[in-house]
């Protein structure tokens, strides 16, 4: 897959702080969509999510000094979104916290695998190893993920079994 | 503006979100599409009180309510009608229309084609996800010939409604389709529609999760138009005959002057119409 | 017409000439008569012009229907007293509408045929004229210049005026008008050879003169709309509302407003939403077929308080109905045609001048009350042209209650004493909000709740209600124990009857309603103190107005219902013999 590799530290740390803040927006708003449906176990573990993606990117910004995030975009990765970012249309209106988290991991494993690639394709020193940082700590979160899933239920086979008809009126 | 000259500041996406939680069924393509329309009023910049969205019937119409602009949530497949009117007699607004399928190519056909037609400045956005969802699953005009449903059995068997090609025909001036499953994407081509003159059509492929499940597939069916925008009506007619449904990007981006109607600057005054009467 | 012979007429019937011009494929009666008025216009007099005609789209027979009076009129008469035809190709079928008594005149060509049994037979004198040849020995002329000047001569018009006429309007070059004036001349030498003389009643001469206007009731309510503040209008042509929207595209250009011709009533109706949505008062005109295709978009202006003018040009219906011809059969619909509870002001003007003020008025109170407003003109009014005394401007424009900018905690539906809450135009800032056709909270969110549909039902209802209408609702003539209540065209021949009735010493009250919804209840009782019989008249087959009286005021008395279909105009004589039976306790209704 190709990559555009930026060319300083501070356009790498912006756009890895601009993933951060795509992925904290994204549970943010999938929070909501699910608190509208009444599903609030689900809407509370994506504000969590939301939280902890907040916390990285107050991390970096905090690395660099930043009081701003400076301008800059997340690339798409894998499809026509950043890596960190979970799809819109994956949710389900009845979802267990189980396929929320399996949302989360393969976000996860996704972040580590586009850090990696950056990482080859990195022909400046400090992106390089900032990238490989980076490649490390979506290592250390894939695996709080996992140990995160294990503790929650597997849904029941009927999960997605609603017996009440869609309805719309208007 | 102030007196000291400082600009106000950039606008964000988050400006055009107004509080209230959408309705529609978590997975729906709405919802990106909704952040792809902020995004490009926030690229467009333009503050929300001078956008209006005009719209009809069915999910995608209940997008107004949604933003923080002026909102007109209009009846069912009127809202090109509504959106003339008012970008007539307020043509310094912003005006957007949004609907689905249903709304703008069924009950709204005749004024779809005399919108193109007519090419006032607006931006009409469809999120076509090819069935009525707000009747429970009916086929739409751009539903497949063959998909079961209750009210058309083994399917309607009729020949779908092609909205680039009719919009293109009918005097659109720019035509483009583009997937909910991009939202930068769709930000960027409603962006460019909006700033382009004249009658805009962006066809959106929003999938409806609930009574098109199998629409998650669109994400692998969509891909980047093979051809560059034109400008040429004729060439741009070649290219939509070969349209496989899936083309995503700007198909036509034409020359057509907007319509424009005079009004006489600086204006009579109403009593020099009596002249007329008198005997 | 001094102020001073006012007084004088007012007990009186108007006095002056009604002449009918007839003919067929082409011979232009249309055109004589309008020069005819014109002419008498500039002589002083006033007068009334109705065009009937057959179907075709060119050639086809047609007649002008004119009537000249030492007053405003807006009815025609019981009887004409010339019947001028060029030809009689198929004009028995105007025979219903062109009645002839003993004392009237017929000239027709007998190089064209004899007159028509149905009209031969009214014993009306004829008198042979031979107008084609008359009109062919003079190179370059039309046959009915000579007709024009015939007519003009037997009626008492000078035949200065007539050439006045004939020149103001000419658009077709200096030759083709000097043959056109010597056809002129000769027609009006010509009524000087008949033998014996023909006595007709003469065109009745102002003493004074006065700036009057001559104008079709469809061009007064374009012009009274936007001195009212309309500034777009939206509209598909149908009969017989077309030439309002043919005379409002330049006026509206001219003003700075602006006519855009939609793709159907649909398109229409939801394009005026959205321009007054935008802050623009806004208008379109129609008639019944497509009011009915309006009526969806209606209600979205009653739910989502858009302020809205449509007119409808009343014809006959139902359905494709009788498009050329009048009739009062829409009020039922105007009224109650919405579904779900939708309150919406409905009016009537009462005269050819009252359509500018009567329109007037429903732009400044459809934007004042921020709800829909239907006019019911009809063909009669909205065809006919008339001599009129300039419509005094009531002063009532647009003036529509906005909400400020960033008013803190703005709702858009918010609940008033008055029902009126504040509109926000877009472009102001801090107020921004979603109008809707669904129910909605105060605050303009969608809502389903029992609470808030109450609340806006009751604001909807209530800001129509409880606005103070003034006098202007009906008028209200004379004194008497009996009553007569009507609408719209059928005014001026009720007015006329009234007044030969009450000239035989029956005293009897008129009421023409103008402002139809809301009902005013109260207000219809006070006008009627005093009375103790009431009866209702219009046209229509289904006694609409009398069934919405009963059903929404207080009547006293057994009322009674003289009622009749279209496409005939009531007329001064048959209402005057109803009143007269009814008040003689014999029970009129037709």
């Amino acid at each position: 897959m190709s990559i555009d590799v930026p060319q300083t530290l501070e356009a790498f740390m912006a756009q890895a702080l601009a993933m951060e803040h795509e992925a904290m927006q994204r549970y943010a708003e999938l929070a909501d969509v699910m608190e509208t449906h009444n599903n609030r176990e689900v809407a509370e573990l994506f504000r969590k999510m939301s939280a902890i993606e907040n916390r990285h990117a107050a991390q970096i910004m905090a690395e660099m000094g930043w009081k701003e995030p400076p301008p800059a975009s997340a690339p798409a990765w894998e499809g026509f979104e950043a890596a960190e970012t979970i799809a819109p249309d994956d949710v389900h209106y009845l979802m267990r916290p189980w396929h929320a988290l399996q949302l989360a991991l393969r976000a996860e494993e996704r972040a580590e695998r586009f850090f990696g690639r950056l990482a080859q394709a990195a022909t400046v020193d400090s992106v390089r190893k900032a990238a490989l940082e980076l490649q490390q700590e979506e290592r250390e979160h894939v695996e709080l993920v996992r140990a995160w899933l294990a503790k929650v239920p597997q849904p029941e086979p009927d999960w997605a079994v609603d017996p009440d008809p869609p309805r719309y009126d208007e | 503006m102030n007196d000291i000259g400082i600009q106000p500041a950039a606008l964000a996406p988050a400006d055009f979100k107004s509080a209230i939680k959408p309705i529609w069924c978590p997975g729906c393509g709405d919802y990106s599409v909704l952040s792809s329309i902020t995004k490009a009023l926030a690229m467009i910049g333009r503050p929300p009180h001078e956008v209006a969205i005009v719209s009809g019937i069915g999910c995608s119409s209940r997008i107004p309510a949604y933003t923080s602009c002026y909102g007109f949530h209009g009846v069912h497949g009127r809202a090109l009608a509504a959106a003339t009117g008012l970008k007539l007699a307020r043509p310094d607004l912003t005006v957007l229309v949004t609907g689905g399928d249903g709304d703008g190519y069924s009950i709204g056909g005749n004024h779809f084609l005399h919108a193109c037609r007519r090419n006032v400045d607006m931006t009409y956005i469809v999120m076509d996800n090819h069935v009525y969802g707000m009747t429970k699953g009916q086929p739409s005009p751009t539903t497949e010939p063959d998909w079961d449903s209750k009210l058309a059995p083994g399917g309607t068997k009729i020949r779908v409604f092609h909205p680039l090609v009719v919009a293109l025909a009918a005097g659109a001036n720019f035509v483009a389709r583009a997937f909910s499953g991009d939202p930068n994407g769709t930000a960027a081509l409603i962006a460019q529609a909006i700033r382009h003159p004249g009658f805009s059509f962006v066809e959106v492929l929003s999938p409806c999760v609930t009574f098109r499940p199998e629409q998650r597939d669109w994400k692998t069916q969509v891909h980047a138009s093979p051809v560059e925008e034109t400008d040429d009506p004729v060439r741009a007619a070649r290219r939509v005959m070969t349209d496989d449904g899936f083309n995503i990007g700007v198909l036509y981006a034409g020359n057509r002057a907007p319509y424009s109607p005079e009004r006489r600057t600086p204006p009579a005054a109403v009593a020099e119409l009596e002249a007329e009467f008198r005997v | 017409m001094g102020d001073d012979t006012d007084a004088a007429r007012a007990g009186s019937a108007p006095r002056g000439v009604s002449i009918a011009l007839a003919g067929s494929g082409g011979s232009g009666v249309m055109t004589a008569g309008t020069l005819l008025l014109s002419a008498a216009a500039k002589a002083g007099s006033y007068g009334l012009m109705v065009r009937t005609s057959g179907p075709q789209i060119r050639g086809g027979e047609a007649a002008a229907l004119v009537r000249l009076a030492d007053r405003p009129v807006d009815t025609l008469g019981d009887a004409f007293d010339l019947l001028l035809a060029i030809d009689w190709g198929n004009v028995n079928r105007f025979a219903d509408e062109i009645p002839l008594a003993a004392g009237s005149v017929i000239i027709g060509d007998l190089d064209e045929g004899e007159p028509p049994e149905v009209y031969a037979g009214t014993g009306a004198r004829f008198v042979a004229l031979p107008m084609k040849k008359m009109a062919k020995g003079i190179a370059g002329s039309w046959v009915n210049m000579i007709a024009l000047g015939l007519a003009g001569a037997l009626a008492g018009l000078p035949q200065s005026a007539l050439e006045d006429a004939v020149r103001a309007d000419w658009k077709r070059g200096e030759t083709a008008l000097a043959a056109n004036l010597a056809a002129l001349a000769a027609g009006y030498a010509a009524a000087g050879g008949i033998s014996p003389p023909l006595a007709l009643p003469q065109v009745p001469r102002g003493a004074k003169a006065r700036d009057r206007w001559l104008i079709s009731g469809n061009e007064a309510a374009g012009f009274g709309a936007i001195r009212g503040g309309v500034r777009f209008v939206a509209a598909y042509p149908i009969t017989p509302a077309t030439e309002m929207l043919e005379w409002m595209a330049p006026a509206l250009a001219r003003v700075g407003g602006t006519l855009l011709q939609a793709e159907d009533e649909l398109a229409s109706i939801n394009m005026i939403i959205g321009g007054a949505y935008g802050g623009v008062p806004s208008l379109t005109a129609t008639a019944g077929p497509g009011l009915a295709l309006m009526a969806e978009g209606i209600g979205l202006a009653v739910a989502s308080e858009t302020p809205v003018v449509v007119v409808d040009v009343m014809r006959g219906g139902p359905s494709t109905g009788i498009p050329a011809k009048s009739e009062q059969s829409d009020l039922s619909f105007a009224v109650s045609g919405l579904h779900g509870d939708a309150p919406r002001l409905v009016l009537a003007p009462t005269s050819i001048a009252d359509c500018a003020t009567t329109t007037q008025w429903a732009v400044h109170l459809a934007e004042a009350l921020q709800a829909p407003a239907i006019v019911l003109s009809d063909q009669f009014l909205g065809q006919s042209r008339a001599i009129i005394d300039p419509p005094a401007d009531p002063g009532l424009v647009a003036k529509r209650l906005v909400a400020e900018a960033n008013t803190p905690g703005y709702r858009r539906y918010r609940n008033t004493e008055s029902g009126i809450s504040p509109m926000a135009i877009p472009g102001t800032p801090g107020v921004t909000y979603t109008a809707d056709g669904l129910e909605h909270t105060e605050a303009a969110v969608p809502s389903s709740a029992a609470r808030d549909h109450r609340l806006q039902l009751d604001k909807r209802e209530r800001k129509l209600l409880a606005y103070d209408y003034g006098e202007r609702w009906a008028d209200i003539e004379g004194e008497g124990d009996a009553a007569v209540i009507t609408f719209g065209s059928t005014t001026a021949a009720v007015r006329e009857a009234v007044a030969r009735a009450r000239a035989q010493g029956h005293g009897i009250r008129l009421i023409a309603m103008r402002l139809l919804a809301p009902a005013q209840p109260e207000r219809l009782t006070a006008a009627l103190q005093g009375v103790r019989r009431v009866i209702v008249v219009e046209q229509n087959h289904g006694a609409q107005f009398y069934r919405y009286l009963r059903g929404h005021f207080e009547l006293p008395g057994r009322p009674a219902s003289y009622h009749r279909p279209g496409p005939l105009p009531l007329r001064p004589g048959e209402l005057h013999q109803a009143l007269v039976e009814w008040t003689n306790d014999r029970r009129a209704t037709a």
